[in-house]
């Protein structure tokens, strides 16, 4: 690294030492690396097989509690003297608000405080407050009772101009449709910066194209041999929480305390602190149980605003929970997004041109990208990708579970099966001569093994109506970290040891590897360990999100452990006449290394303490390899996550039924800390990738805006009758990062398993579907059994 | 601002519940679903809402030993059946066989579904010892679970069915 450059690697004036480290993939090409560490970090960790708690499936540490029902999720907090809110949505798609009166809901029986947001300030019109999707939140009713806040609401008064509306992408890309926005008015920047960075056209409602222009496209496609090129496109899928979104807020003179169903407490903390004027010192945010996320409970929200609003003003505590039609039209979705993409190649399947061009939309929001998939899986010298924002009439999109990946992963991985056609070469063979990556290809060898690849026969095989196919997808994503990221481990006087953070986990296990990787190091069991998360009260948490967080506070949580061991050494060192370098703790005791005969119980070293307990905080510490990319507190490692997904289906041509029978999923998190919690998120991944491509649609009416199946009966899910049989093997991949080594998974099992489904379905019965979700009418209309739900 | 216990103008029932084997009166609106009054005066919160409308079984409860969905009751309809609540599942100091097998096979993420999972599964386990897994998945069709645990909650049954006698 070069004097002064600081993007990559942490500070150069720091103390290091030179360690070396396992590197590679385990059974593949395991070896050692050097690398130069900061002399405050833990030593290498050895691979898996040499350790005793890490790499091991311990049992989740809240599952009693789960199980009992005695987890304590947002929904049920109750505090003395709270009072319940509800909020007042739009009913139009699109309108100009007159007037709005809540005077007679203010006077109403049991309410105590009222918010209005859409404050019109002239008597006709100009200056009015818009709305701009149906739900819009317009005001919000604290009183006594839910009875009378529901009373209260229908005593607002609300006068709406109704305005034009378009709320499909299709429409709304048209220079005649309705413009949701003006120029002034229009988002500029993207919150999860993709497609539209700040400064990008607007033409009616499209905003961009955000352009990525590499080498040479037009010489590209002269230079090839063979040429594909299909349309491929994704509906609106909502999260579906099983927790809805809640808060409960307690506004006190002494400060705000708020508990909260979020993927990030520490985020919520800082964007209360600016919203209300208060001092980061004065706003508390806890998060205990929090009953799912996926993306939709990343930030504070306006409902959690105006809860804050209403106890201020109330000064009372008061609790907002949605009801799962809000959840539905105004708790973030995946935007909907049509691609097309253009893919040349030389006869042996090197790729000579990528071109790229998508449209999305996030409703009135930003963000319905397919991120650089298509750009990054199969490098490619010349690249051209032009990606739009289309605004529509509906609640704004979010991140959801491999925001932007999905979308790519579904239009570019059937591309390349497409190609692999039309070069007459097998899809995995394809990928082996365009993917460099190794981690894949090994990926790709142990999933072809386990899924039957090489049975796979020619399309549409079968002769009877029943037709089963097999289908390969492949999956990439950012290794993210979050640096603002600590941990404090305590041990007390009596051998106790308690962890802390202000990570929260959202259902992940992030708990139990913490504990994992704190008792490794100490040398207790994981049930040995308290962990004490999801209050800002602890060092700062990562967030919950960007598969991050195992990545994030693990190191933290080892390298504090390890401090923490340290003093407890020097206090062993005397009683058994050792030098605390020569010290090891295993089994709850602390051992001479050479001797193992002279030992004590790790207690005894720690009643020695000068106080009640030993104490160390450590935060993460940048790779050690230097990152990709830095942004502030966030990071992407150099290496990016990968994964393969095999499918099996049969198809039903009489009546369309696409049955799921098998996915095995060949899955990288680097370190693996819990096989089994790492079990349990792919196949979440999995099963949400399934659902998306047969079952979920958001269906909005044209004529009203409205969403029809804002339930969880028409908005339909996979359930246990769908499941398949889902085998998982994860691969144990040494980078020489961190403390632990260990990355996420959540968001790679996610991104591969619909195009896989869609590949698969190619194969059972030689029609391709390119849009989604691949239901029974789509299957007939493909094959020409009925019209086309698109068709005039 | 006039202050006075709005709930008076919605009148109110007295209403008796046999719950976990205790009999418990509480005051409910007419309109309160046994949900509501689970988790609310009866502070049995470990019974979850969350579609409110029998579609994805977060609220099931036990009645007269069956699984329902508490969102679909009224309190004041329950009469003399006896409710079982999560709560009410294991003994003081022993799990019940469903909830033990579902911490060993890790069929729990985030933990909102499973209350009602485990209620579902534990009704079918007493009814029908030998449940195969189609039964299983018959079983906890209502009950969706938006993390994806159904692969482990079939393993936990697997792992407590008892094969039927010769």
């Amino acid at each position: 690294m070069n004097a002064g450059d600081d993007s990559a690697g942490g500070p150069s004036d720091s103390p290091t030492r030179a360690e070396p480290f396992p590197y590679g993939i385990l059974g593949v090409d395991l070896a050692r690396i050097v690398r130069s560490i900061p002399a405050d970090e833990p030593p290498p960790l050895a691979p898996n097989a040499e350790l005793a708690i890490i790499g091991r499936s311990a049992t989740r540490l809240d599952a009693r509690d789960k199980v009992t029902g005695a987890s304590r999720f947002t929904v049920d907090v109750g505090l003395p003297g709270m009072l319940h809110g509800r909020i007042l949505r739009s009913r139009f798609a699109h309108a100009r608000i007159r007037s709005i009166d809540a005077s007679a809901a203010l006077r109403a029986p049991g309410v105590r405080a009222v918010e209005v947001l859409a404050q019109p300030t002239a008597p006709h019109g100009s200056n009015a407050s818009t709305v701009r999707y149906v739900g819009q939140p317009l005001a919000a009713v604290a009183a006594d009772s839910l009875a009378a806040v529901e009373e209260a609401l229908q005593r607002i008064e609300v006068d709406y101009e109704p305005l034009p509306f378009v709320v499909d992408l299709a429409t709304a890309r048209r220079p005649t449709a309705p413009p949701v926005y003006t120029a002034d008015d229009a988002p500029r920047g993207s919150a999860s910066g993709y497609p539209a960075p700040a400064g990008l056209p607007l033409h009616g409602n499209v905003r961009g194209p955000a352009i990525v222009d590499r080498g040479d496209v037009a010489r590209g496609f002269a230079d090839a041999d063979v040429e594909v090129e299909s349309d491929y496109a994704t509906q609106v899928q909502t999260h579906c929480c099983l927790e809805p979104h809640a808060i409960v807020a307690d506004w006190r003179a002494d400060g705000l305390t708020v508990h909260v169903s979020t993927q990030y407490t520490s985020g919520v903390r800082h964007e209360l602190a600016e919203a209300f004027g208060l001092p980061l010192a004065a706003v508390r945010v806890i998060a205990k149980a929090i009953g799912g996320g996926f993306g939709s409970k990343s930030t504070l929200g306006v409902y959690g605003r105006l809860a804050v609003g209403l106890s201020r003003q109330a000064r009372a505590p008061v609790r907002i929970v949605l009801d799962r039609e809000e959840e539905q039209i105004d708790a973030g979705n995946r935007p909907s997004t049509w691609q097309r993409l253009r893919l040349g190649a030389r006869r042996d399947g090197t790729l000579t041109a990528v071109r790229l061009t998508s449209y999305g939309s996030a409703g009135v929001g930003l963000g319905a990208g397919v991120w650089s998939l298509a750009e990054r899986l199969y490098p490619c010298a010349n690249f051209l990708g032009e990606q739009h924002d289309v605004f529509t009439n509906a609640g704004a999109g979010c991140a959801m579970r491999g925001p932007g990946a999905v979308p790519g992963a579904w239009g570019m991985e059937q591309a390349v099966d497409e190609l692999a056609e039309r070069l007459g070469i097998d899809p995995l063979a394809l990928r082996d001569r365009i993917d460099p990556s190794p981690v894949r290809r090994e990926e790709r060898r142990i999933g072809a093994q386990r899924s039957g690849w090489f049975e796979r026969r020619p399309p549409a095989a079968d002769p009877g109506p029943i037709k089963r196919g097999i289908g390969c997808a492949q999956s990439l994503w950012m290794t993210n970290v979050q640096l603002n990221a600590a941990c404090e481990v305590r041990v007390h006087r009596d051998g106790s040891v308690e962890v802390f953070s202000g990570v929260q986990d959202i259902g992940t296990g992030t708990g139990t590897v913490m504990a994992q990787v704190v008792a490794e190091v100490l040398g207790l069991t994981p049930q040995a360990i308290t962990v004490r998360i999801g209050d800002t009260r602890f060092p700062a948490g990562p967030p919950s999100y960007g598969s991050r967080t195992t990545a994030s506070i693990t190191p933290p949580a080892r390298t504090a452990a390890w401090h923490v061991l340290q003093s407890l050494f020097r206090e062993a060192a005397p009683l058994l006449d050792a030098d605390p370098a020569a010290l090891f703790a295993h089994e709850g005791r602390i051992g001479v290394r050479d001797d193992p005969a002279r030992s004590i119980a790790l207690a005894q070293a720690a009643a020695r303490s000068r106080t009640d307990f030993v104490s160390a905080v450590a935060s993460r510490a940048d790779d050690y390899a230097g990152f990709d990319v830095r942004m502030g507190d966030a990071a992407i490692a150099r290496q990016y996550l990968g994964g393969v997904q095999f499918a099996t289906v049969a198809v039903d041509t009489e009546t369309g039924i696409v049955r799921v029978e098998r996915v095995v999923a060949v899955q990288d998190c680097g370190r693996p800390i819990n096989p089994r919690l790492i079990e349990s998120q792919v196949q979440g991944g999995v099963l949400m990738g399934m659902s998306f491509a047969l079952f979920e649609e958001r269906l909005l009416d044209r004529h009203t805006g409205h969403m029809v199946n804002a339930n969880l009966e028409q908005y339909k899910l996979a359930g246990a009758c769908e499941t398949p049989d889902i085998e998982v093997i994860v691969l144990e991949n040494y980078q020489a990062n961190s403390a632990t080594d260990a990355y996420g998974i959540a968001e790679p099992a996610n991104i591969a398993t619909a195009p896989a489904i869609a590949n698969a379905v190619y194969n059972a019965i030689g029609v391709r579907l390119r849009s989604l979700p691949i239901t029974p009418a789509a299957v007939l209309a493909a094959l020409g059994k009925i019209p086309s739900r698109d068709a005039p | 601002m006039q202050q006075s216990d709005p709930s008076a103008q919605f009148g109110r029932s007295t209403v008796t519940l046999e719950v976990n084997g205790t009999t418990r009166v509480i005051e409910v609106e007419a309109r309160t679903t046994l949900a509501q009054a689970l988790r609310g005066p009866l502070g049995l919160t470990g019974t979850k809402i969350a579609c409110d409308r029998g579609a994805c079984g977060a609220c099931t409860v036990w009645l007269d030993g069956s699984p329902v969905c508490s969102c679909m009751l009224l309190a004041v309809g329950v009469g003399h059946r006896q409710v079982t609540t999560i709560e009410g599942l294991a003994t003081a100091d022993e799990l019940h066989p469903v909830q033990q097998a579902f911490i060993d096979e890790d069929a729990v993420q985030c933990g909102f579904c499973t209350p009602g999972m485990v209620m579902s599964c534990a009704a079918l386990l007493n009814d029908q010892p030998d449940c195969q897994p189609d039964d299983v998945r018959a079983a906890i069709s209502g009950n969706l679970c938006r993390c994806g645990t159904y692969p482990h909650v079939l393993a936990a049954m697997h792992r407590l069915r008892k094969d039927p006698a010769p």
